[in-house]
């Protein structure tokens, strides 16, 4: 397929942002059971806000995929039966929740409600959290259900594309938090780096996993289903035009092996091995910036990922346009 | 139910492309608006098309068969193309199964194509919406023409009858008695789709014969060689009972 650049940046973008809220949501967890310290109601609220600025970034991007984006409300119908449909309205949903939960934090909202056998508070950013943090996950499995959903693109139709998109997004957003706190100063850096490291190695599991199985496997249908003439030697002499049409443009990456190769070992190295070293050295040396250096390589190897994960994607129709005599 | 489509015979297609301009000349100049082209007089022309002829090659030179091969959008019966539309501007026709985009509806976001796996969906560049076959849905359902001009543009077209039109649902119509007695099949048949036309195979059409049977031996009326009596002299068969 050939990789669209709106595609890549609204995947990767909101993938950071539904990443980072979710630290935001854990850090308010274990803060809560007391396992660290409470942060200021203001590193919420400005982490909810990166979250979505991350997210609306990511929803602009995705206009510029569209031909008539002034329709694109009529998007939100299909939920029934399109993922992208549901994304679209999983989108917005997670976006009101973040923005309800930093805001509810940035007022200072946090009064608990109710108490729970007499050692859990409830306030409204639990609640609320919690609500956007369904949202979020709801979010990933849509955004990745759209290319796993499609079943003649065999190298998506596989979990392991729920699994790469849901890892390498919290991966992402961890990874910021980690550089969030750090900038903030507070000591949640190690816990964060922590978590994004965990992630991290998991994304690197699933995303291994699949270049593994993407060089693997052969496709369901070859040139004789195709055309339907069932003959050893069949070869295609001509496309019915020569100036190239949309099935042309839309569905071959036009890029060759080495620089493909060369992009799958950059993004190796810059979602997953790179990232991993400085936060272990940023933990050794206590260092302030290497967690942001960290997530911006991290989030440039995701933009490399993202775009090796299109051209890895072979469409069957391509077998009605392999050469020109 | 109808299920209208198109049976394509690659034993008479002769890769003419009349199915192709006629399809672009009718459907560029009517209700839906232009198929746009980009530089179509220019180096490296491109446009909108609903229906391409390809050609394929087997065997091995100089044993080869030539293959033109019409192909256009399927209208499957369960096609992959419409669950995926997040507008609901890709649909099909209950009345009479053919699928279609609404060009008022559609965003444009392309999705369509990726999940048919036949290609058979073009985006338009200038109108920024997805275009495909509509059958000439504007010919087939206008009542005002007679019945025997109801028929898509590329079918009236064909200058050698490779390609009928009907409803496959109806196991009398001349598409369903093509498939059935001349080995129509679907392409891509692994995925499930469904593909509603089909295309009809080379056929040889040749039959056992051998030189003794072109001649017959005994014939009573053969006046060149009359048959010579065997020296043996009359047998059974030359007596008249």
């Amino acid at each position: 397929m050939h990789p669209a650049f709106s595609v890549i940046f609204l995947t990767t973008l909101i993938g950071v942002g539904q990443g980072l809220f979710l630290a935001l949501y854990t850090g308010q967890l274990y803060a809560l059971a007391n396992l660290l310290p409470a942060q200021s109601s203001n590193f919420y609220a400005v982490g909810s806000m990166v979250s979505l600025v991350l997210l609306f970034a990511g929803l602009i991007a995705s206009f510029f995929h569209l031909g008539h984006p002034e329709r694109a409300w009529r998007a939100a119908t299909q939920w029934r039966t399109s993922w992208l449909s549901r994304e679209v309205l999983a989108l917005p949903a997670a976006m009101g929740l973040i923005f309800l939960y930093g805001t509810v934090h940035f007022f200072g909202l946090t009064k608990p409600l109710f108490v729970i056998s007499g050692t859990l508070p409830v306030d409204f950013s639990l609640i609320i959290g919690g609500l956007g943090t369904l949202a979020v996950f709801g979010l990933f499995l849509c955004t990745a259900m759209i290319y796993a959903s499609l079943r003649f693109i065999k190298a998506w139709y596989s979990p392991l594309t729920v699994a790469n998109f849901l890892f390498l997004g919290i991966a992402s957003g961890f990874m910021l938090a980690s550089a969030f706190s750090a900038y903030q100063g507070n000591s949640l850096v190690g816990f964060y780096g922590t978590w994004a490291v965990i992630a991290t190695l998991f994304g690197l599991l699933t995303r291994v996993a699949t270049l593994y199985r993407n060089s693997h496997f052969r496709c369901k249908v070859d040139l004789k289903s195709a055309v339907g003439v069932h003959h050893s030697q069949l070869e295609q002499k001509a496309q019915g035009f020569m100036g190239g049409s949309f099935n042309t443009r839309e569905f071959f990456h036009g890029k060759s092996q080495g620089l493909l190769n060369l992009i799958r070992y950059a993004f190796l190295l810059m979602v997953f091995a790179v990232p991993v070293i400085l936060i272990l050295l940023a933990y050794a040396l206590e260092s302030e910036t290497l967690p942001l250096l960290a997530f911006g390589i991290q989030y440039l190897g995701l933009i490399l990922e993202r775009y090796h994960f299109f051209t890895e994607a072979q469409h069957p129709q391509n077998l009605y346009y392999q050469s020109m005599a | 139910m109808t299920q209208l489509a198109l049976v394509i015979d690659l034993n008479v297609c002769v890769g003419c492309h009349a199915c192709v301009t006629s399809c672009k000349e009718w459907n560029t100049s009517g209700w839906a608006g232009p198929l746009t082209d980009q530089r179509p007089y220019d180096a490296d022309p491109t446009g909108v098309f609903f229906n391409r002829v390809q050609t394929y090659e087997a065997g091995v030179f100089p044993n080869t068969e030539t293959y033109h091969f019409p192909k256009s959008c399927l209208h499957c019966e369960d096609p992959p193309c419409v669950p995926v539309c997040p507008t609901g501007a890709s649909y099909k026709r209950e009345d009479n199964g053919v699928v279609l985009v609404d060009y008022d509806k559609c965003i444009g976001c392309k999705y369509c194509s990726w999940a048919c796996p036949y290609g058979a969906r073009e985006f338009d560049e200038q109108q920024k919406v997805m275009k495909k076959c509509t059958l000439c849905i504007d010919r087939i359902t206008d009542m005002s023409l007679p019945e025997s001009e109801r028929k898509p543009a590329c079918v009236l077209a064909c200058p050698t009858r490779a390609r009928i039109y009907g409803d496959i649902h109806d196991p009398d119509s001349e598409v369903s008695v093509a498939i059935r007695e001349q080995g129509g099949y679907p392409l891509q048949p692994e995925w499930g789709t469904k593909p509603s036309n089909h295309y009809l195979p080379r056929r040889k059409t040749r039959i056992q014969i051998h030189e003794d049977e072109l001649v017959r031996v005994d014939n009573p009326l053969k006046k060149e060689a009359l048959p010579t009596l065997p020296e043996a002299g009359e047998t059974l068969d030359d007596v008249a009972w």
